[in-house]
């Protein structure tokens, strides 16, 4: 096991108090695996991220309980030495936004090249070189040796982003998250970096965790998927099960929110459902299921207490009162 | 004023024409630089095109200047991408609403002006006590019902959509796709709806046009589109969407890139991405023609409908 997320509870202080957009969330991504954490923004995708690295300062959020533990060791508990060869090295990460991740006055083949020079000290010149141009192939750039004299704003989108799946790689980690990595790409594009992130997954027997609001795209390449509600992890389950059989009434209007492609000659498209409402605000939680207020299935017992998650068969987990036991 | 629009025609690079009827979609697809938004400001006259006409009522848009074109503004109006970056944040919701109404003197009083705004914010599905707020005070489904209001404001025949939905989560693309099809039957409005998510443009549209690198590669009723793309290119688009239905085929997930505007190459502008190009397809350059294998169609293609 690589990664191991155990009941986290991550606090953030904000103006108006303290609010916990991560509540005792729990998941493993395994070498090989693609697991994919799935919700609206506001749903606590990115904090959960953030925190496996220690990325967010200590004065603003807090890891109030729980474990981020990478290989059995606590990432909590981790020195600033240890984190750094921890960042980078053994986990990698795609950041949203290419352009504002990139820096705009450093060619992308020294901004690659910076992460060997940290983690592989003793490695000259030539060899590093070597091995940027290596990885700028293979993430599809062509002609990557004048490419890596280039500055960001010189690539395309598609490029741009290729170039932060080869800074991510360069030190080839363990485990990679991709936060959003397409959501601002052409579908064709899209593909392709999905295909790329597959490939490397299979022959690196690397671990991914691909943050993304994209249900479509996740049917296409996860193993795994972790949907998350407010703060709360609302079902977990094997790729096949959630599609097949998604039983958290939030999954289900996810997925009914998505238009789907009708490829049949005179195909009836039924409307779209959409879910009324948005992500309850952190500081105004009452205590009972999170996802009530915009439940069509809503219960008086769903605003007295919070459901936990259950295990419904062998790879589904979901936390309803509603969901009827299987099997 | 007459009621215009029944047929809106546009030429692109290769002098074919769009039409789309009054009251339907226009879907128009296609990867980014492919000249989607730029095609969207044209009808506009947000930007000036070299030769080409568009027309609305007959009147040609590229000659028409001063007042005669600020007679037809209020008539073809936009919703743009990033909410937060069309709306003035220091105009209160009511007051950018009420804006167009008083500027093209829709309204007699202001007692009837407040009316109209305070109907469209109910249109549109909006509280009237949002009204006073300003835009920061929203979230991003709710800006982009503002922008709709204010593009209904001025009563459009016309309303480009230039990517509406693609910076929302899924479940508030839902609620605003599902509100600008409501829009449409209610206030009969022509669209003309520009997005990269063929999902999305499925759901929406009546007829389908496919951009590359400029040109209009392909035509055709959005039914017989998603049954028999024609144009290698519109399949290869089809392709990639990753649907929740099915587990696509990417193969190697070599899709390619689109060349730059400049170095366009010779013959069929899309053959070096394509899989059934031939010899022929390098030097010459096919037109827009309707298709032998799908009659209703049009596209650009030596051998439209092979796989």
């Amino acid at each position: 096991m690589s990664l191991n997320i155990d009941s986290l509870k991550v606090s953030l202080k904000t103006s108006r108090g303290k609010i916990f957009p991560v509540d005792e969330i729990s998941f493993a991504v395994n070498p090989g695996k693609l697991v994919a954490l799935v919700g609206e923004s506001g749903c606590g995708k990115t904090v959960s991220a953030l925190s496996i690295l220690r990325l967010i300062p200590p004065t603003v959020a807090q890891i109030e309980s729980g474990h981020v533990l990478w290989k059995g060791k606590d990432i909590a508990s981790m020195t600033a030495l240890e984190l750094c060869s921890l960042r980078g090295r053994e986990i990698g990460m795609i950041f949203q936004e290419p352009m504002s991740a990139l820096n705009p006055v450093m060619k992308i083949g020294r901004q690659i090249d910076e992460n060997l020079k940290v983690h592989f000290p003793q490695m000259s010149v030539t060899d590093r070189r070597r091995r940027v141009v290596e990885w700028l192939a293979k993430v599809g750039i062509s002609d990557p040796d004048s490419r890596y004299e280039n500055f960001p704003h010189q690539l395309s989108g598609g490029m741009r982003q290729r170039v932060m799946i080869a800074m991510a790689m360069v030190c080839e980690p363990e485990l990679l998250i991709a936060d959003e990595p397409t959501t601002s790409l052409d579908v064709s594009l899209q593909a392709q970096i999905m295909v790329l992130l597959a490939e490397l997954q299979k022959s690196m027997g690397l671990g991914v965790l691909l943050i993304t609001h994209d249900l479509g795209m996740v049917r296409q390449v996860a193993d795994e998927v972790v949907v998350m509600y407010a703060g709360k992890v609302v079902e977990r389950a094997s790729t096949t099960d959630l599609f097949n059989s998604p039983l958290h009434p939030y999954t289900r209007k996810l997925a009914g929110s998505l238009p789907r492609l009708y490829l049949e000659k005179g195909a009836t498209i039924p409307a779209l459902e959409g879910i009324d409402g948005t992500v309850p605000d952190f500081l105004s939680l009452t205590g009972g299921c999170r996802f009530a207020g915009r439940c069509s299935l809503r219960k008086p017992e769903c605003e007295l207490s919070e459901p936990v998650l259950e295990q419904k068969t062998l790879y589904h987990e979901v936390s309803c009162f509603e969901v009827p036991r299987v099997g | 004023m007459g009621r215009g629009w029944s047929k809106t025609v546009f030429s692109s690079v290769d002098n074919v024409s769009l039409e789309i009827r009054r009251g339907e979609t226009l879907g128009l697809v296609g990867e980014s630089g492919s000249g989607k938004s730029t095609l969207g400001r044209c009808l506009l006259k947000l930007i000036d095109w070299d030769s080409g006409d568009v027309q609305y009522q007959g009147l040609s848009l590229k000659t028409l200047r001063g007042r005669d074109l600020r007679r037809i503004r209020p008539k073809i109006q936009m919703i743009f991408q990033d909410p937060m970056a069309c709306l003035n944040p220091r105009l209160s919701v009511r007051a950018m609403l009420e804006e167009p109404i008083m500027v093209h003197r829709l309204a007699t009083t202001y007692r009837e002006c407040r009316q109209r705004v305070e109907s469209l914010a109910d249109l549109v599905g909006l509280r009237p006590d949002q009204l006073d707020r300003y835009p920061h005070e929203f979230s991003g489904g709710q800006r982009q019902r503002i922008g709709i209001a204010r593009a209904v404001a001025c009563q459009p025949d016309f309303i480009v959509c230039d990517e509406p939905v693609s910076s929302l989560d899924v479940s508030i693309q839902a609620q605003i796709l599902n509100l600008l099809k409501d829009v449409q039957t209610r206030l009969g409005i022509t669209y003309l709806f520009i997005s990269h998510d063929l999902r999305v443009v499925q759901y929406m549209s009546h007829q389908i046009a496919v951009m590359y690198l400029g040109k209009i590669v392909e035509t055709a009723k959005s039914t017989d589109f998603f049954a028999s793309p024609q144009h290698p290119y519109s399949q290869m688009l089809l392709r990639s969407v990753p649907d929740v239905d099915r587990k696509t085929e990417w193969g190697d997930g070599n899709f390619g890139e689109p060349p730059e505007l400049s170095r366009l190459p010779r013959g069929c502008s899309f053959h070096p991405r394509c899989a059934i190009a031939q010899p022929r397809c390098l030097i010459e350059v096919p037109r827009l023609e309707p298709s032998t294998t799908e009659p209703n169609s049009h596209a650009s293609c030596f051998f439209p409908g092979r796989r």
